[in-house]
């Protein structure tokens, strides 16, 4: 989509507002609707709107494999050890009550947590499954279409 | 119009629409659109469990402060989780889809029971031999 | 009583939903099925906001409309882009089957209450504890992120455990190719019929 004058404008416009619009959805999901697995897709949106606009492997130079190779588990990873950080503080396993200074400060902290472990994990597999799809597909004419 | 519809046309509906999902599954020969017929399939029953948390009167399960009454969350949290598995597992089959085209170089069904037929022949041919 | 305006807008999102769906069962292109059902996905997102649930909206809006889309159309550059059943096997009976599964959900229907029926079960047990603890013992305004997050915490693990998994599944299928795949890419290249 290379010569897409108005297609690359609009989304060299877009992509940033899409970014920051994922970090609002993923920390202002405790107070309106969001949370981790909306941030997520949307922050994987705006990827792959990048990689299909300028190319596969412009994407890739902002966002190497390798990297997103460690991001998958790294969500997840955060979660759980979240999970274990309760019983560490001498609560239950997944219980934020300990984690801060109230129970609610504790909750609170431990929901922020969660939820951006299941946002990492959540984009990072929707990036790598496009990637993966994206990297094997030979440029398709338009015509072909 | 009577209790019975006024009570139950939006589960009705969704049945259908469930339904719709399950007749492409079982007749598409195409893989790729046995698998949107899966989602369909998918998405009528998250429908349905929504359908289930709406409450009378009742609004989106945000606190404003305000005594209101909200539609059940428990659904809500269910299903929110569930869309987006839905999409890695469907990632999943295109993933198979796009294997299977690869190896067989069909993603018909009679394709692909053409070609099994065809190595079945070649094997015995060549225990045969 | 005249209907109010968000039945008026939940029967009309639901019809183009069948009509949607009936026309997925119609088409043969492949491109068409996967925009329609982008399509399907984005109505039913729709329906979603005026059940109340917006939080399953705004992920089935940027799931359903927007990534599983985007792969569909990359599996279809993969493989093909045309359905080449040149008759559907077995419609009779799918038919019968549809029908008549349809038909038992829909009698089973009429022993549940009904739509947005206060007194239903759903509403009486384990729910209120969560809207009243959502606000004294979480603080968190959204009773939905409350829920997921805290109150169910080991559910959205699982969940988070089965979309990792999905995803090295992925990964493991496609990301890396053969030694032969790779000499054939290399020889297709050598010949320069890539363009």
């Amino acid at each position: 989509m290379r010569h897409h004058l108005v297609l690359r404008v609009v989304s060299k416009l877009l992509i940033p507002f899409m970014l920051l619009f994922a970090l609002y959805v993923q920390f202002h999901g405790d107070f309106g609707p969001g949370g981790g697995f909306q941030a997520g897709v949307i922050f994987a949106a705006a990827f792959i709107l990048y990689a299909l606009v300028f190319g596969i492997d412009h994407a890739r130079e902002v966002l190497p494999e390798h990297v997103l190779r460690y991001l998958v588990p790294a969500g997840l990873a955060l979660y759980t050890l979240t999970g274990f950080a309760g019983i560490a503080l001498g609560g239950k396993y997944l219980d934020y009550d300990v984690l801060g200074s109230t129970p609610t400060a504790g909750q609170h902290l431990g929901i922020l947590l969660v939820e951006f472990g299941v946002g990492v994990t959540v984009s990072a597999v929707m990036v790598s499954v496009f990637f993966t799809f994206a990297g094997r597909t030979r440029d398709v004419d338009e015509e072909d279409w | 119009m009577p209790e019975a519809i006024t009570e139950h046309y939006n589960y009705w509906l969704v049945i259908f629409l469930l339904m719709a999902g399950l007749f492409v599954t079982i007749t598409s020969g195409n893989l790729v659109k046995k698998i949107v017929g899966l989602n369909v399939f998918q998405t009528a029953v998250f429908l349905f469990y929504i359908s289930l948390a709406k409450l009378e009167g009742g609004t989106a399960p945000i606190l404003t402060g305000e005594p209101e009454r909200f539609s059940n969350p428990l659904p809500h949290v269910l299903i929110l989780t569930a869309i987006v598995v839905g999409v890695a597992t469907t990632a999943l089959g295109l993933a198979l889809v796009v294997r299977i085209r690869e190896t067989y170089g069909s993603i018909e069904e009679a394709g692909l029971q053409e070609a099994d037929r065809q190595d079945e022949l070649r094997a015995a041919a060549e225990q045969g031999r | 009583m005249a209907p109010d305006m968000v039945t008026v807008i939940d029967l009309v999102l639901l019809a183009l939903l069948c009509a949607a769906a009936v026309a997925l069962i119609l088409v043969r292109q492949l491109f068409a099925v996967a925009i329609l059902a982008g399509a399907f996905s984005m109505l039913s997102a729709g329906l979603l906001v005026t059940l109340d649930a917006v939080d399953v909206a705004f992920t089935e809006a940027a799931v359903g409309a927007g990534v599983s889309t985007v792969l569909l159309l990359g599996t279809l550059a993969l493989t093909q882009r045309r359905s080449e059943e040149s008759r559907r096997r077995g419609t009779g009976p799918a038919l019968l089957a549809v029908v008549l599964t349809g038909g038992a959900l829909v009698y089973a229907t009429t022993d549940m209450p009904g739509f947005g029926d206060p007194e239903a079960p759903g509403f009486r047990h384990v729910v209120p504890e969560y809207i009243v603890g959502s606000e004294t013992d979480i603080g968190v305004p959204n009773i939905v992120t409350s829920v997921l997050a805290s109150y169910r915490g080991y559910d959205t693990l699982g969940e988070v455990a089965v979309i990792f998994t999905a995803g090295i599944g992925v990964l493991l299928l496609l990301g890396r190719r053969r030694e032969d795949e790779i000499q054939d890419e290399a020889r297709r290249s050598g010949s320069g019929d890539e363009g």
